[in-house]
């Protein structure tokens, strides 16, 4: 018999073991579909490591790709921190591009210190004020975050498209249904010649850090903790607990609308309904992989802009279908859901007696 | 008025229940998970799953019904798979259950596209054809609504009837409803809360994955990527609007399908006058206002979300 015993001290060794763990366990599960494809396994392990890391220009893609997932995570993780599950960062991720480009695409014209910090402002509101929506449903009427966020997010998509086909349609582009391109004053520069990882990394590494030391040296990051792990306990504590959720929210839906001023105004210059291949889905996996630290969230996202990127260029190589890449994301999740398991508690392996009372209360 | 003609057609009807079938799927399936105790988030991707196997046996030689009962083994599986990350080890069930749709999504298209790399549209099968009933199909209005329906709309039908006849009327019903209210109550009676909860949670997926099922081998005849399309998500909604009963939850999903089925006259009529996708977002819409609707009053099974252990008071 099998008994989990909850363990008094969690060492910090072991809550660092456990991401890792999952990883490569995620990635040795995922020899199985690799086999059954009929490829070589240690052959398409190697053509993906060599993908993402090979080169500067791999590098490069990895970074980049990472960019969107560090923000997302982020958005992910403080939510999660405070159990306000925010499924929604997609949608917060498509009105944060929308509302860059419509600020951005020549609505206004002024230098970049001024259009950058205003797309940016723009797209956090954007992202910020869509999360306030299912927050307030939830504090004020009590319905259920979850459903609302993950149901608005196809509503945004329609929106967008709607946007994309009508109003914001650029008549330069050729009948396709796209925005018209962000001003040059309003991109964000590549930070190398020829390669296509951008300053938006460096404002993603800048977020994860205000949000670490949010979480750990403010009272607000408190009471986001306080308010997580225990409601009742919180408000008996007189925590501000429908302002702590209001302010989370905020924050959440805004860090997913930077990923999208990013991605539109860093990578892609303006902006289609395939913006985001699930960045927002995508970034639940990297803040669970984190446990929810905003430190650790820069190290997730690399992990699996890594696996995305070196499937990618697998993928070519070797025929075997680049969802891989969402197979080993999803094994990452469920896997370290599980190594999360060994950390909080010892597994002992009991022999089965009969159970005393005693014993059953201890538990 | 034109309206009133739309709302007043068999054809109309029939299109409301077609619409209504996976729903019905997936809202009996949710609710019989939510009664033990578990929410099973994994219904978006247990839909994609009970499509993909579905319609894939079928293609693969396999008879409709085989192609059916494969579509519920395949979404018991994630249902065992969800039911052990929850149950006995009590993790997350917000976290197990979007692991479970990402990971089943992820499984069924790489499955997909690693058996048919190449393909530029779709193959498709021989799907289920509406059931000519003799006598009731010609009925006037009834007839062309409710007996021109495919076999597994019926199925659906029934299985409304069998889950409410089993949660109320069998001691199996009355064990399951405990074990989603009061878990310790239930290990007091000498039966296990463990083998409650995953075996309903295996029931529940397999009906969802019927659902995903109808899509691809009644409603079309091929597999789409994107296809369920929040479906999952919208069940969810429902059931929390259906206040966990399995009759509420017909009315439910009918009166969606009708909605539904109405926005698609409605967009027919309108024409171009109004963006496309106005119409397409009222489900989602509706889904979420009839959420906040109910949301105060809900009377959630009192377990939801905890997990139990045993021994534990």
């Amino acid at each position: 018999m099998i008994r989990f015993e909850p363990r008094e001290h969690v060492s910090s060794t072991y809550a660092f073991l456990v991401p890792v763990i999952a990883g490569i366990a995620a990635l040795a599960l995922a020899a199985i579909p690799i086999s059954a494809a009929g490829a070589d396994v240690q052959g398409a392990f190697i053509a993906m490591a060599k993908g993402a890391f090979g080169s500067p220009f791999a590098i490069s893609e990895l970074l980049a790709r990472a960019t969107p997932l560090i923000l997302t995570g982020l958005a992910a993780s403080i939510a999660f921190k405070a159990k306000l599950w925010n499924i929604g960062a997609e949608g917060q991720l498509y009105v944060g591009a929308l509302a860059a480009v419509a600020v951005g695409s020549g609505a206004i014209a002024a230098p970049p210190y001024i259009m950058i910090p205003l797309i940016i402002a723009a797209g956090m509101m954007a992202g910020g004020t869509l999360m306030l929506v299912p927050t307030l449903l939830k504090t004020k009427l009590g319905a259920d975050e979850v459903v609302t966020t993950l149901l608005l997010n196809f509503v945004v998509l329609l929106f967008v498209q709607m946007m994309l086909e009508g109003p914001m349609k650029d008549p330069m582009g050729m009948g396709w249904p796209q925005s018209e391109p962000i001003s040059a004053a309003a991109t964000l520069p590549k930070m190398f010649p020829r390669l296509r990882v951008h300053w938006g990394l460096v404002i993603a590494l800048v977020s994860a850090l205000i949000v670490f030391i949010i979480m750990t040296r403010s009272v607000w990051g408190f009471e986001i903790r306080a308010t997580g792990e225990n409601v009742s306990a919180a408000r008996h504590a007189g925590i501000p607990v429908t302002a702590t959720y209001v302010k989370v929210g905020l924050l959440s839906g805004a860090l997913a609308g930077l990923a999208g001023v990013s991605e539109v105004a860093g990578l892609k210059g303006y902006l289609t309904a395939d913006l985001s291949p699930g960045f927002g889905y995508t970034g639940i996996v990297v803040a669970m992989l984190a446990g929810l630290s905003p430190l650790g969230v820069v190290a997730a996202a690399i992990f699996i802009a890594a696996v995305f990127v070196g499937a990618d260029s697998m993928s070519r190589a070797m025929g075997v279908s680049n969802y891989i890449a969402d197979l080993i994301v999803a094994l990452s999740l469920l896997c370290v859901l599980v190594s999360g398991l060994f950390v909080r508690f010892k597994v002992r392996f009991v022999r089965p007696k009969l159970p005393k009372k005693k014993e059953a209360e201890e538990f | 008025m034109e309206y009133v003609d739309i709302l007043t057609s068999a054809s109309f009807w029939a299109a409301a229940i077609r619409i209504a079938t996976p729903l019905i799927f997936g809202v009996l399936g949710a609710l019989i998970c939510e009664r033990a105790g578990v929410l099973n988030l994994g219904i978006e991707g247990i839909f994609v799953v009970g499509a993909m196997t579905g319609w894939m046996a079928v293609w693969l030689g396999a008879d409709l019904w085989t192609g059916v009962a494969v579509a519920a083994g395949c979404g018991a599986v994630f249902g065992l798979l969800h039911g052990i990350l929850t149950v006995p080890l009590g993790l997350s069930q917000h976290v197990s259950g979007l692991g479970i749709t990402l990971f089943a999504t992820a499984v069924s298209y790489f499955t997909y596209r690693t058996a048919l790399p190449n393909v530029s549209s779709p193959p498709r099968i021989e799907a289920f054809q509406p059931l000519d009933v003799p006598g009731l199909s010609d009925l006037p209005f009834i007839g062309p609504a409710l007996f021109q329906q495919t076999p597994m709309t019926f199925l659906a039908l029934a299985l409304v009837l069998v889950v409410g006849f089993v949660l109320y009327r069998t001691p199996l019903g009355l064990a399951i409803r405990a074990v989603g209210d009061n878990p310790a109550a239930v290990e007091a009676q000498g039966l296990s809360v463990y083998g409650l909860r995953i075996g309903a949670v295996m029931v529940g997926s397999a009906l969802m994955a019927l659902g995903g099922a109808f899509l691809t081998m009644s409603a079309f005849d091929a597999f789409f990527f994107g296809m369920i399309n929040g479906r999952g998500w919208i069940c969810i909604a429902l059931v929390v609007f259906a206040s966990w009963r399995p009759g509420k939850a017909l009315l439910g999903a009918v009166l969606f399908g009708a909605f539904d089925a109405f926005q698609i006259r409605l967009q027919n009529e309108v024409g171009g006058a109004i963006p496309s996708q106005i119409f397409l977002m009222i489900p989602y819409v509706l889904s979420i206002v009839a959420l906040v609707i109910v949301a105060r009053k809900a009377d959630y099974p009192r377990a939801l979300l905890q997990p139990y252990f045993r021994g534990q008071r």
